[in-house]
């Protein structure tokens, strides 16, 4: 699909459920099951993508020292839990993989 | 100052904090989709047509990964589910509006205009008027995002390719998961995901994503459940 279609879909999606309920108020009621479940949609989604972007080399699983990717994202991780900050995690991620790579 | 004029610089003073952290977040995205393969008009344009911080990561990213577009588009309307929880919360505040005013303020609607104006809505109740508070809050981050989204196209392009920035990419998302892991149901709904990603890597057309994501909805639901069960009890 071309990447205009793709957004435009999205962007309409998007807008419609911004709008759903505003617009259906009073007809319609989020369940709390629903409610919840929203909750875990980032940390599952995102990790999905995170985890085969740190261990997944060239079509197959890569857990060893030579993954370099996979170094660099645990001291991201260290650094998300401690500082908290998108943008010292990105610098310090970024810089460890330079690291890594030059050794 | 009339009440609206009030209202809507009372909005955009109570977005400035938030607009602070947004400008180089914006920035990050307009370097990283250029850098995922997206030209120039469609990096910046995604910032106005999806108009959603996370969902245009995610789809910078998959479009790099040459994911299919239907799983795409999928995958955005998964991450914007919860702006149905947005709609919901706000709808009782703004039902007397004209379906102009629902359709602007709608599109303005993100997590960081929703934030301060639920709060201010809470506090005024239904005073006529303070949907320009929205207006202001939503107007101020959309202007933000689309300069800074700009900002970052023109810096991404003169970054070299050797410099393998498609690596931010997982790493502004490790960014925004690590702190959400406080507690139990969040840590195995991310591992779940995570493991059944790995797992179902192989499935055509990128549908290992969206189950891994479904599972991973599925058990923090599940746990979430069963621990207030187990209060109640």
């Amino acid at each position: 699909m071309n990447i205009w279609l793709i957004m435009l879909a999205g962007g309409l999606i998007t807008f419609g459920m911004r709008f759903s309920l505003i617009y259906l108020f009073g007809k319609f009621e989020i369940s709390e099951t629903l409610r919840r479940a929203l909750h875990y949609v980032p940390p599952a989604v995102l990790s999905a993508i995170i985890f085969p972007e740190l261990l997944i080399r060239n079509s197959s699983l890569d857990i060893s020292l030579g993954n370099t990717r996979l170094l660099a994202g645990l001291v991201a991780i260290l650094t998300a839990w401690f500082s908290r900050s998108t943008l010292l995690t990105i610098l310090v991620g970024m810089a460890a993989l330079f690291l890594m790579q030059w050794l | 100052m009339s009440e609206s004029k009030k209202n809507f610089v009372e909005g955009v003073r109570s977005e400035i904090p938030l607009l602070i952290g947004v400008f180089p977040f914006g920035m990050i995205y307009g370097a990283l989709a250029l850098n995922a393969g997206l030209s120039n008009l469609a990096s910046q344009m995604m910032s106005s047509i999806v108009f959603a911080g996370s969902a245009q990561f995610i789809t910078a990213q998959l479009v790099h990964d040459a994911a299919p577009g239907l799983v795409v588009v999928l995958t955005i309307a998964v991450v914007n589910l919860r702006h149905m929880l947005y709609s919901a919360s706000l709808a009782p505040y703004l039902k007397d509006l004209s379906i102009r005013w629902k359709f602007l303020l709608s599109y303005l609607l993100t997590d960081e205009a929703y934030a301060p104006s639920i709060l201010h809505f809470e506090k005024e109740g239904l005073a006529t008027h303070k949907h320009w508070f929205l207006l202001g809050a939503g107007f101020s981050l959309w202007f933000t995002w689309q300069v800074s989204t700009a900002i970052g196209i023109f810096l991404g392009a003169a970054i070299p390719e050797s410099w393998s920035l498609d690596f931010a990419l997982p790493l502004t998302f490790i960014a925004m998961v690590v702190p959400v892991l406080k507690k139990m149901p969040m840590v195995a709904a991310a591992l779940s995901a995570g493991v059944v990603a790995l797992l179902a890597y192989s499935l055509p057309f990128k549908l290992g994503l969206i189950l891994a994501a479904l599972v991973g909805i599925a058990v923090g639901t599940l746990l979430e459940s069963r621990q207030t069960a187990e209060v109640k009890k």
